[in-house]
Parts: C-alpha cells; sequence; structure tokens
C-alpha cells in the first residue's frame, strides 16, 4: 500500500515543516511499513517530556501488519519490543531521561538478546530536581550497554538516522539495537523543513527482517542461563559485532545515497579540519554552533576545525585518531557531567588522544542552558591561551 | 482421535509428543512447579506455544546454555517483564495470524511483587496471554525470602519470626480486572488442573491461572508430602479451588469442609510454621470470611466434586 493512502485524505508533500518528533515518527512510520510483506511492525510506547509528541503520532498511524501498545511504563515499552523483536517483526519505541533510566534494565535485555530495535532517544535532564531541557546525560549513563548510539544535529538527520539506524542493527552483521538521540527541546519541538521520503523509497532501501535466532517453535530457551566462559564467548561475540559497524555504516550510507539522494553524514563529522590546529570536539546540536565559532575564528585568520561525534558507540576512535592527528589543541565540549571526573566525551577522547597534547574539558549547557556562539567563543579564547591542559571547565551559560 | 485415556492423565497419542519439562532437568524433588509443568504439557498437546519465564526457579530449570530443559521455545525475560514481553509476542503472533498460544509462566514473586504493574497492565489491555502463577510462597530461587503471596505465620529467611502480615488476593486482584478467567488450579486434582489448563488455552484475550505450588525446600516439608499438604490446604479451606468468568461468574469448583483438624495437620507438616506464634483460631476465622465471601459471589452454587 502506498503512503498516499495512509493519511486523511491528503496527498503526501515530499518536504513537510514538521519537529524533530515527528520526523522519528514519520521515519518509523515508514520503516514499519516497509515489512509489511514480513512479520510487521510494533512496539510499545509511554509518554514523557520532550519525547511524547512522537509515540502520539505514531499512534495516529494505520499499519496494514503492525501493532503500537500503550503500556504502563519505559519499563514494559522496551520489553514489548523485546517481544516484537524476538517474533521477528520490526519494533520502535522512545523515550527520555527517566523514563530511560527506568527502562534501564530491558534495554541491557534487548542488547544482549542482539536484537535490532530502535530507539528514538530525546536527551534530556536527569531528576531530580526535575528539568526537562536538554543534557546528554540521560542516553550516556545507557554508553556501555552495548547499544549503537547516533546523536543527530537537525531534524533531517534524525529522520534520516532512523532509517538508515534500522538497517545499519538489522545487518546480520551487527545485530544490534540502536538509539538516536536528539537535543531536547532544541530538536524536538522545533519544526523544520524536512524532506519525507516515500514508501516505495524507503521499501527499496530497507530490506525486511529476517532475524536469525527469531522465536518460532524450536525448542530453545533464548536469555537462559549462562556459566563464566559462554558469558566471555557472548561478551566476544558482541564486541566483535560492533566492529562490524565502521564498514556496514559506510555501505548504509552508499545504499542511502542511491535511495534518497542524499548522504548521511560520517560517524565523525569534520569541518574545516585539513588545516585546523585547534579543534573544537562536541556532539547534538552544540556541534552546530561549534561551526560557527569556528568561520569566525577562520575570519581571524586561526587555524581552527570542529568535529562533530555523530556516533558514540560503537567509539568511532578510528576516525577521531585520523582527524586528529597532529592537532596540538583540542576543546571537547560536554553536555554532560559524570561528578568527579568531567564530561564523559572528554575522558573517552583522553584515551584516544593521549601524549602531551593540550585535551582540554569544557563542560557547558548543563540542565538545557543555552549554549550561544558567544560562549564557545569563550572556550575558543581560554584554549587558545592555554600551554597544557588543566581541570575540566565547568560552566554556567544559563 | 481418541480422547485421552482417563480423563487426560495417562500419556496418549493425543499428546505433546516432547514433554514441556525434559527429564534430567534440576528442579528439588517434590516440586509443585515441576508436576504443574507436567499437567500443563498433557493440556497443551499439540496447540503450538511459545513460554516467557522471568527470573524464577521456572528459568533455572531450564539448565545451563545452550541446552534446554524445555521441549517448547522460551524467552527468558527480566524479572518484572513476562506479560510485556508475552505482549509483544502475542502483537506479532496476531497480525501474522499464527495460531501461537503465548504463556507466562511465572513464581509469586514476579506476579505478585516485582511484576504486578506489567501484569496489571497487560490484564487490562486484555492481552492475549494466558499467565500462569505458580505460587510456592517464597522467593524459592534466591534462598527462600518472603514475598507478598508468604502467608501469615511463614517463617523465611527475611521473616526470621515467622510473617505477620496476611497474603495478598491475588485472585482478588485479577479479578477486578474483568478479564475473561481467573481460576485457582488444585494439582491434587488431576482433572481440575488439565480441564481448567485446557480451557484457558482455547480462550482468547487474557487468561489468569493460579496454582498453589508445593516447595518443600522452602517450605521445609517431606518431598513425597507435597501433594497431601494441597489436599489439606484445601480441606482447611486456606486453598479455595474456584474460577471466575469475566470477573463476575464465580464458580467453586471444590468444596472445602474447613476442617480445623486439616489446618492443624497442614501447619503441623510444615517447618515453616513450627516457630509460628500464629494463633490457627484466628487464621480459621479469616478462612470462613473468605469462604462466606466467595460462596455469596458463587450465588451458592458450587459444584461437588
Amino acid at each position: 500500500m502506498s503512503a498516499q493512502s495512509h493519511g486523511n485524505g491528503a496527498y503526501h508533500m515530499p518536504i513537510e515543516l514538521i519537529s524533530a518528533n515527528h520526523a522519528a515518527a514519520k521515519a518509523a512510520t515508514l520503516a514499519g511499513r516497509a515489512n509489511r510483506n514480513a512479520r510487521g511492525f510494533g512496539g510499545g510506547v509511554y509518554p514523557i517530556t520532550p519525547q511524547t509528541e512522537c509515540i502520539e503520532l505514531l499512534c495516529r498511524q494505520e499499519f496494514d501488519k503492525g501493532k503500537i501498545v500503550r503500556v504502563e511504563s519505559e519499563h514494559s515499552a522496551m520489553a514489548v519490543c523485546i517481544g516484537v523483536s524476538l517474533s521477528g517483526a520490526r519494533a520502535f519505541t522512545a523515550s527520555a531521561s527517566n523514563g530511560l533510566a527506568y527502562m534501564a534494565e530491558n534495554v541491557v535485555a534487548a542488547s544482549y538478546y542482539r536484537l535490532p530495535i530502535l530507539m528514538m532517544a530525546v536527551n534530556r535532564t536527569l531528576g531530580p530536581p526535575w528539568n526537562i531541557w536538554v543534557d546528554h546525560g540521560d542516553t550516556l549513563m545507557l554508553r556501555d550497554t552495548g547499544w549503537m548510539q547516533i546523536y543527530c544535529e537537525n531534524n533531517q538527520e534524525v529522520l534520516d538516522s532512523v532509517l538508515l539506524g534500522y538497517r545499519l542493527a538489522e545487518d546480520p552483521r551487527v545485530l544490534l539495537p540502536v538509539m538516536i538521540c536528539q537535543d531536547a527541546f532544541v530538536l524536538s519541538h522545533t519544526m523544520m523543513l524536512t524532506d519525507i521520503p516515500e514508501q516505495e523509497q524507503v521499501d527499496a532501501f530497507l530490506p525486511e527482517l529476517d532475524l536469525p535466532h527469531r522465536v518460532a517453535h524450536q525448542a530453545v530457551t533464548l536469555g537462559g542461563l549462562d556459566f563464566p566462559h559462554e558469558t566471555e564467548v557472548h561478551r566476544i561475540q558482541h564486541h566483535k559485532a560492533t566492529k562490524n559497524v565502521p564498514e556496514v555504516y559506510r555501505e548504509c550510507q552508499d545504499a542511502f545515497e542511491k535511495a534518497f539522494g542524499r548522504r548521511p553524514p560520517d560517524r565523525v563529522v569534520p569541518y574545516r579540519m585539513d588545516d585546523a590546529e585547534v579543534v573544537l570536539v562536541s556532539m547534538g546540536t552544540t556541534t552546530s554552533t561549534a561551526r560557527k565559532v569556528v568561520d569566525a575564528a577562520r575570519e581571524k585568520g586561526l587555524a581552527v576545525g570542529s568535529l562533530g561525534v555523530r556516533m558514540l558507540r560503537p567509539f568511532p576512535e578510528d576516525l577521531l585518531r585520523t582527524w586528529l592527528q597532529g592537532k596540538e589543541k583540542i576543546g571537547v565540549l560536554d553536555r554532560d557531567l559524570s561528578p568527579g571526573v568531567g564530561g564523559i566525551l572528554w575522558s573517552e577522547l583522553r584515551g584516544v588522544v593521549g601524549g602531551d597534547r593540550t585535551v582540554q574539558n569544557y563542560v557547558l549547557g548543563m540542565g538545557g542552558g543555552d549554549v550561544l556562539p558567544e560562549h564557545l567563543q569563550k572556550v575558543l579564547d581560554d584554549l587558545l591561551a592555554r600551554n597544557c591542559a588543566g581541570e575540566p571547565e565547568l560552566m554556567e551559560v544559563a | 482421535m481418541a480422547e485421552p485415556l482417563l480423563n487426560g492423565m495417562v500419556q496418549t497419542p493425543c499428546d505433546r509428543e516432547e514433554p514441556v519439562l525434559r527429564p534430567g532437568n534440576t528442579n528439588c524433588g517434590g516440586c509443585g512447579m515441576s508436576i504443574g509443568l507436567n499437567f500443563l504439557s498433557r493440556a497443551i498437546a499439540q496447540r503450538p506455544v511459545q513460554m516467557v519465564i522471568p527470573a524464577c526457579c521456572g528459568i533455572v530449570t531450564a539448565g545451563m546454555y545452550p541446552y534446554s530443559n524445555y521441549g517448547a521455545p522460551v524467552i527468558a525475560s527480566t524479572f518484572a517483564s513476562s506479560a510485556a514481553v508475552a505482549t509483544g509476542l502475542a502483537a506479532v503472533a496476531q497480525i501474522n495470524g499464527d495460531e501461537t498460544r503465548v504463556i507466562c509462566w511465572a513464581g509469586d514473586g514476579g506476579t505478585y511483587d516485582i511484576g504486578m504493574a506489567t501484569l496489571s497492565a497487560a490484564a487490562e489491555r486484555n492481552e492475549d496471554i494466558l499467565y500462569v502463577c505458580y505460587d510456592n510462597e517464597i522467593y524459592g530461587n534466591t534462598g527462600g525470602q518472603r514475598s507478598s503471596a508468604t502467608p501469615e505465620g511463614a517463617y523465611t529467611s527475611t521473616t526470621p519470626g515467622g510473617k505477620e502480615d496476611r497474603k495478598k488476593d491475588i485472585i482478588g486482584i485479577m479479578a477486578a480486572h474483568r478479564v475473561p478467567y481467573v481460576a485457582t488450579v488444585s494439582l491434587a486434582h488431576p482433572e481440575d488442573c488439565l480441564r481448567k489448563m485446557r480451557f484457558a488455552l482455547d480462550q482468547r484475550g487474557f487468561r489468569f491461572l493460579h496454582i498453589l505450588s508445593p516447595c518443600p525446600t522452602g517450605w521445609k516439608s517431606e518431598p513425597a508430602e507435597g501433594i497431601e499438604l494441597i489436599r489439606l490446604a484445601i480441606q482447611s479451606g486456606l486453598y479455595a479451588v474456584y474460577e471466575i468468568f469475566d470477573g463476575e461468574r464465580f464458580q467453586i469448583n471444590v468444596e472445602s469442609e474447613r476442617s480445623f483438624q486439616a489446618l492443624e495437620r497442614y501447619f503441623a507438616l510444615q517447618g515453616r510454621f513450627r516457630k509460628s506464634q500464629v494463633d490457627l483460631n484466628s487464621i480459621q476465622a479469616g478462612v470462613e470470611q473468605t469462604w462466606k465471601l466467595l460462596q455469596l459471589r458463587a450465588g451458592m452454587e458450587s459444584i461437588h466434586e
């Protein structure tokens, strides 16, 4: 069935002014319908600000072969996704902040069952005290659960990453769940012109899901008991699967470009890096702001560049090493804090860069503090004046 | 095809070729859950099933990867999630027109306690799931701690002086969801057990079966006396065997004489009540009250054995 016949009679416009929440819901719908000739689509959904609009829109969609279950908690939302995915259908849910914390046990389970579930996560401050604005601490809390994590910069990226995410997650060389992360309100509720593909294009891009360990009639116990050696083997297999991600991701980018005529960004997004001596590294929408500051610095003749870490898991160590080779001053911008340590991206990156180079951490924009070009200008001035790195700078921008 | 012999109690060609619980499992001798699984196997017969088992003795039963002591597909879910994982399986079965019966097999901890919200929500949505709670009135898998299914007076490792609170009325809770079928099952009455399991397997929507499941390890009782304990629980009135249709129509299946002698014997045969300070007269008063209410709900209509 074509996409046009599903709506309320209006024809499907290729470009719409929509929020990132709606971009994710529309992409999930397209991906769900693309599996209609296989086992279909499903998921458990539960509201939490600022993600709710996504699942509201999803609950208004019709599926030839799909079922969205309105559950009583995030913990059950992911449990339903686990059941759906184990049954061979494509699974989707969305959450944020404390919802992700409550869901955590089944987030781990989804990954250890090796299920290609896709979750749209809106990055929101963990409480208490309660704060609905952006902070990356929630999904970073789930950093080591064995999921892939992609952080987006704009609404188009959110839509495209959901589509690309399914193809990546469902590849037999990968079979890992994926979190598509986007900044609360900066993206979730902000409308942007977004190119929405036709169902036929998505059908051509997304192969039907064929889960090798789908539960049918075979008398096996999935997720039973392991002795230490079996767990070692399972973890090693899991780790090896993450090592396939760079290659499969590249293939997905190629296929995406062929199907939709635009190329999703690399796992690490370089900007004016070739001759840069000073680099700002960041995630999410902060990266867009960093580019503005890079442009301003370049006009003053300063050799500054930016790296956006789009994929945090698996950690793009290969690309970061390549791009940061020979760069003497690196400023790492974190919208998160591991109390007593500093920024999480910074602590990861220190292990990659090493040596005597200046890798300075700036924690800013926690709790939704609006990160403006002037703040990043201050960061850059500080970085340029440094001869060596010091303690992480915890900045107040709000 | 011929009817199963002796009302289904004897293995016949109509039965499942492979038992749900395979021989060679490491369950304790006298385990009520194992008996329940054997009945379930007969009841399932040729029906295609998928089972979801949360953390509990039932998942330890499966044994070590990659082997499985279950002769059916089993998903080991997280503790609180069996009814939600089963929801996902049932949803995909439905949209694909599969005949698969999705069964949750959970202990009292995963049902009365940690899984309560998940269970209640799945019942409220009337998911197409058969949920079986084998209730051994204890966290058996972790070595015998109190759950909200532990009866008043019972010693557990976390209630060294005996439990002071009364057992939660899970049947009342499930009936309040007005699901198509709720029943308590007697392991001491195979025909009752098999009839209810078969009936529940063939219904659509949410079905809940409760099995009082003797646990010699936790109850500090003789493995050989498990079925006798169930008989005593029924004769004393402690365990009422009844079924509820759509949360409205109550039917008592096994009449109880509410014998004080049976009550005394039930307590005396179990080490978990040895240090108990509980007054059997007050227990019996509570039993009488429960039965009065039950008989009112059943419209005084009861079917004798």
